[in-house]
């Protein structure tokens, strides 16, 4: 049978399918739903460092201050002026820790500031003044970023102070003042112009994601669909080669995944900012290579399950280490090591790092050599063995 | 089937039936062509076949064999079907029927023996064996999202034929089982007996030689079944196409083909035409009875049972026994018998043989009872019970 022939007919085969698909509805919308759903879960419920706002935080103020000095007046003054300016916090007053305690139990609050009764007397005898955070230990991520956040604004009202000190008791000017409190600043700077964003990390990998999805769900159910109702036998029992049932069934699902994919890029692009650096071209050809790499374990796992539920089970066990080992949501680097190990195994990681690399950083097809070669050489190993085993299971 | 081989064409010759004068034909090797006896003009579809089988059979089966584990699906069969015939698999459900077409398509291997079809050797030549078949398996093949005739047309894709041919080929065939105004209708919109219809000549896109068809009439109503019997018959008349087809209706077997294969466990147990098969049990001084008692009892039963000349009985219902026996006393021992035990007996019926008696003369087993003994469930005999019944 000539390699024309193989390709003629997985032609027709990829046509019945995207055929058969347009024709229910439901699944168009969800074809269309689905990426959105993806993009705007994971666009709106990620924190993404200073998103906090409007957090509730009670504040209990015991200096007794001395005769008409109260720092922890003036100290509550500047913080709700940093409060204005940034609108994090929902402040309210509390009596005294317990007090805290109880309200934190109820869940009204989700921290709490308290200034001791001794906070003026320090200052002024030359002493620290000493502020307790009260942290929400059962919200670590929520706590974490309180914690950041208020040492941050405590820390710059302390500068602040001194530099006022200085200013005033040994008339210091300002300028010299800063420079004696801070003597370093610190400026970012990225390769690429722009703010970093989370949706710049996490776009490329969901892209990978989504392909992946539409492939691994897709390719069992397209097969083990028909084996299971019979119309599989139609195509068996006609003279095609069995590489043109799998082109075919890979073919249309490709063409699903690719939409998937690219309504994920625009949705990046229009609703979150995410620039595309690299070539957009580079960007479809690793997208392929990412389903070219997928698709032996698709066939794979089709030809040794026996019915759709199985595959549908395998397929879902396999799927879902993938999606969160690969480093589409979380860095590798902040995994354990033996985790990053087995990252190491999974063709998404790579998928993922190519994309990234080219979409946020702007690399060309040589920074990800590497990546390319790897997937390639998962796609053909994995297609070795899932061919042969496919053919077997089809005449058993 | 023309632009699938790519080779020169070939001229072969053909002996008219009628006149026994030559006949020529040229074309590609594996096409249907219609030859004309120049002496008497009679008209014939053949095949060129690139290899000579002229021996007159479709298929051969030899020492056939499918193991699944331990159990032997299909033991070690041979026959053959002749070349325009309608032959019939005839034997309960799990008797190895089906296994035995899927492993004549092609879809499933034999784990030993050996067969033909259409010439080609089933394991070594699978993909030559598939130019020539049609198949209707037991699960229709087809895609009810789509229309009759995009179902037909992929099909006739995954054959290489070309758009202007499978074009005709589509609307003839939808004419020929009367649907060519639902054409353009999904599969989803139609009754079952239309869905068999398109399923039937969906399986005839590559103007097959041999038309395999598993239970083509399984689950269908009276009405569409005599209407898929008879499309059936008209494939086999007008275009000469062998057919085999499995059943386990003993009407449907003995309507529709020339000659039947009863298989029961994976074995052909009888192999003969429908007349010949009931000769078996009429012309071997077997005589069937159905005896009516209104005192029945298992008692009489196992007596009746125990007699020597007395083939196998099998208890209808609560009045009535169906008894096969052998020689020429046999009537009266029996009639003794069940004196003997009090019986009180209403009538008696000398019986025609059918298949059903056919089935139960070779195997002592009525067909729904090898069903039942299969599955060992009551609740699936009373569901068999139903289905495999006499009609």
């Amino acid at each position: 049978m000539s390699k024309r022939n193989i390709l003629h007919h997985s032609v027709w085969i990829c046509w019945k399918d995207l055929l058969e698909f347009s024709r229910s509805k439901l699944r168009l919308v969800m074809l269309v739903l689905m990426p959105l759903f993806m993009m705007g879960m994971i666009g709106f419920i990620f924190p993404s460092g200073d998103s906090i706002s409007d957090t509730p935080i009670a504040l209990v103020n015991m200096d007794a201050g001395y005769e008409d000095i109260s720092y922890g007046d003036i100290f509550l003054m500047q913080l709700y002026e940093v409060n204005n300016r940034t609108g994090m916090m929902d402040l309210s007053a509390a009596k005294d820790f317990d007090d805290i305690k109880i309200k934190l139990q109820n869940g009204e609050i989700n921290g709490g500031i308290i200034i001791p009764e001794d906070f003026t007397t320090n200052i002024l005898s030359g002493k620290q003044g000493n502020l307790t955070i009260v942290i929400d230990q059962s919200n670590p991520q929520l706590s974490v970023t309180m914690q950041s956040v208020l040492s941050k604004i405590i820390e710059q009202m302390g500068t602040q102070m001194a530099v006022q000190n200085l200013n005033t008791t040994y008339n210091v000017s300002i300028n010299t003042a800063t420079t004696m409190v801070t003597p370093y600043t610190v400026e970012f700077k990225g390769i690429v112009p722009g703010e970093p964003n989370y949706f710049q990390f996490v776009a490329p990998g969901i892209i990978a994601m989504v392909v992946m999805m539409a492939l691994m769900t897709g390719l069992p159910h397209a097969i083990s669909y028909e084996k299971d109702t019979g119309t599989l036998d139609g195509m068996l029992v006609a003279p095609i080669h069995r590489l043109s049932i799998i082109l075919g069934k890979v073919m249309a699902q490709t063409v699903r995944g690719m939409i998937q994919g690219f309504i994920i890029l625009i949705l990046a692009v229009v609703l979150f900012g995410v620039v595309i650096e690299g070539s957009i071209f580079l960007v479809v050809f690793l997208v392929l290579l990412t389903v070219f790499s997928f698709v032996g374990l698709g066939i794979l796992i089709t030809s040794f399950t026996e019915n759709e539920e199985t595959a549908t089970m395998v397929m879902m066990s396999l799927m879902f280490p993938m999606m969160f080992l690969s480093g589409v949501f979380f860095p590798l680097q902040q995994m354990p090591w033996y985790m990053q190990g087995i990252a190491h195994f999974l063709p998404l990681t790579y998928a993922t790092t190519a994309l990234r690399k080219v979409m946020v950083l702007g690399a060309d097809i040589s920074a990800v050599s590497t990546e390319i070669m790897i997937l390639i050489i998962f796609g053909l190993v994995l297609l070795l063995v899932a061919v042969p085993m496919f053919k077997k299971a089809m005449c058993k | 089937m023309g632009n699938a081989i790519k080779t020169t064409t070939i001229t072969k010759n053909f002996k008219c039936p009628k006149c026994g004068k030559i006949a020529t034909s040229t074309g590609m090797p594996g096409e249907r062509t219609i030859v004309t006896c120049l002496s008497c003009g009679l008209q014939g579809k053949v095949t060129l076949s690139d290899v000579t089988s002229t021996n007159g059979f479709a298929i051969e089966i030899s020492h056939l064999k499918k193991m699944f584990g331990d159990l032997a699906a299909v033991d070690d069969i041979s026959f053959s079907v002749k070349k325009g015939e309608i032959f019939g698999l005839l034997g309960p459900n799990g008797a190895g029927k089906s296994t035995t077409i899927r492993m004549l398509c092609t879809l499933s291997r034999p784990t030993g023996g050996s067969a033909t079809v259409a010439g080609y050797d089933i394991v070594k030549e699978d993909s030559k064996v598939r130019e020539h078949i049609g198949l209707v398996s037991e699960k229709m093949i087809m895609y009810n999202q789509l229309t009759a005739r995009e179902n037909l047309k992929l099909f006739g894709k995954l054959y290489s034929i070309p758009d202007d041919t499978l074009n005709k080929r589509i609307d003839d065939l939808l004419s020929f089982v009367h649907m060519k105004k639902w054409a353009d209708h999904r599969i989803s919109t139609f009754s079952t007996g239309m869905k068999q219809r398109i399923n039937v000549i969906r399986a005839l896109v590559n103007q097959p030689e041999i038309l395999f068809l598993d239970e083509p009439t399984l689950g269908l109503d009276p009405q569409s079944t005599s209407e898929i019997r008879e499309l059936i018959r008209r494939i086999n008349v007008e275009d000469k196409t062998t057919i085999i087809l499995t059943t386990h209706m003993m009407v449907e077997a003995d309507m529709l083909c020339k000659r039947i294969g009863i298989i029961d466990n994976g074995k052909i147990v009888a192999l003969d035409t429908p007349a010949n098969l009931k000769k078996v049990v009429s012309g071997a001084d077997t005589t069937v009875f159905e005896i009516e008692i209104s005192n029945l009892s298992s008692g009489m039963v196992s007596s009746v049972k125990s007699l020597g000349s007395v083939k196998s009985l099998v208890q209808d219902d609560q009045t009535h026994i169906k008894v096969h026996s052998d020689g020429n006393d046999a009537f009266d021992s029996i009639i003794d018998t069940l004196r003997k035990n009090n019986a009180k007996i209403r009538s008696v019926k000398n019986l025609e043989p059918t298949l059903e008696d056919v089935f139960l003369y070779l195997t002592g087993r009525e067909v729904r009872e090898a069903v039942s003994e299969n599955s060992n469930n009551t609740s699936n005999r009373h569901r068999f019970r139903r289905t495999s019944r006499i009609r």
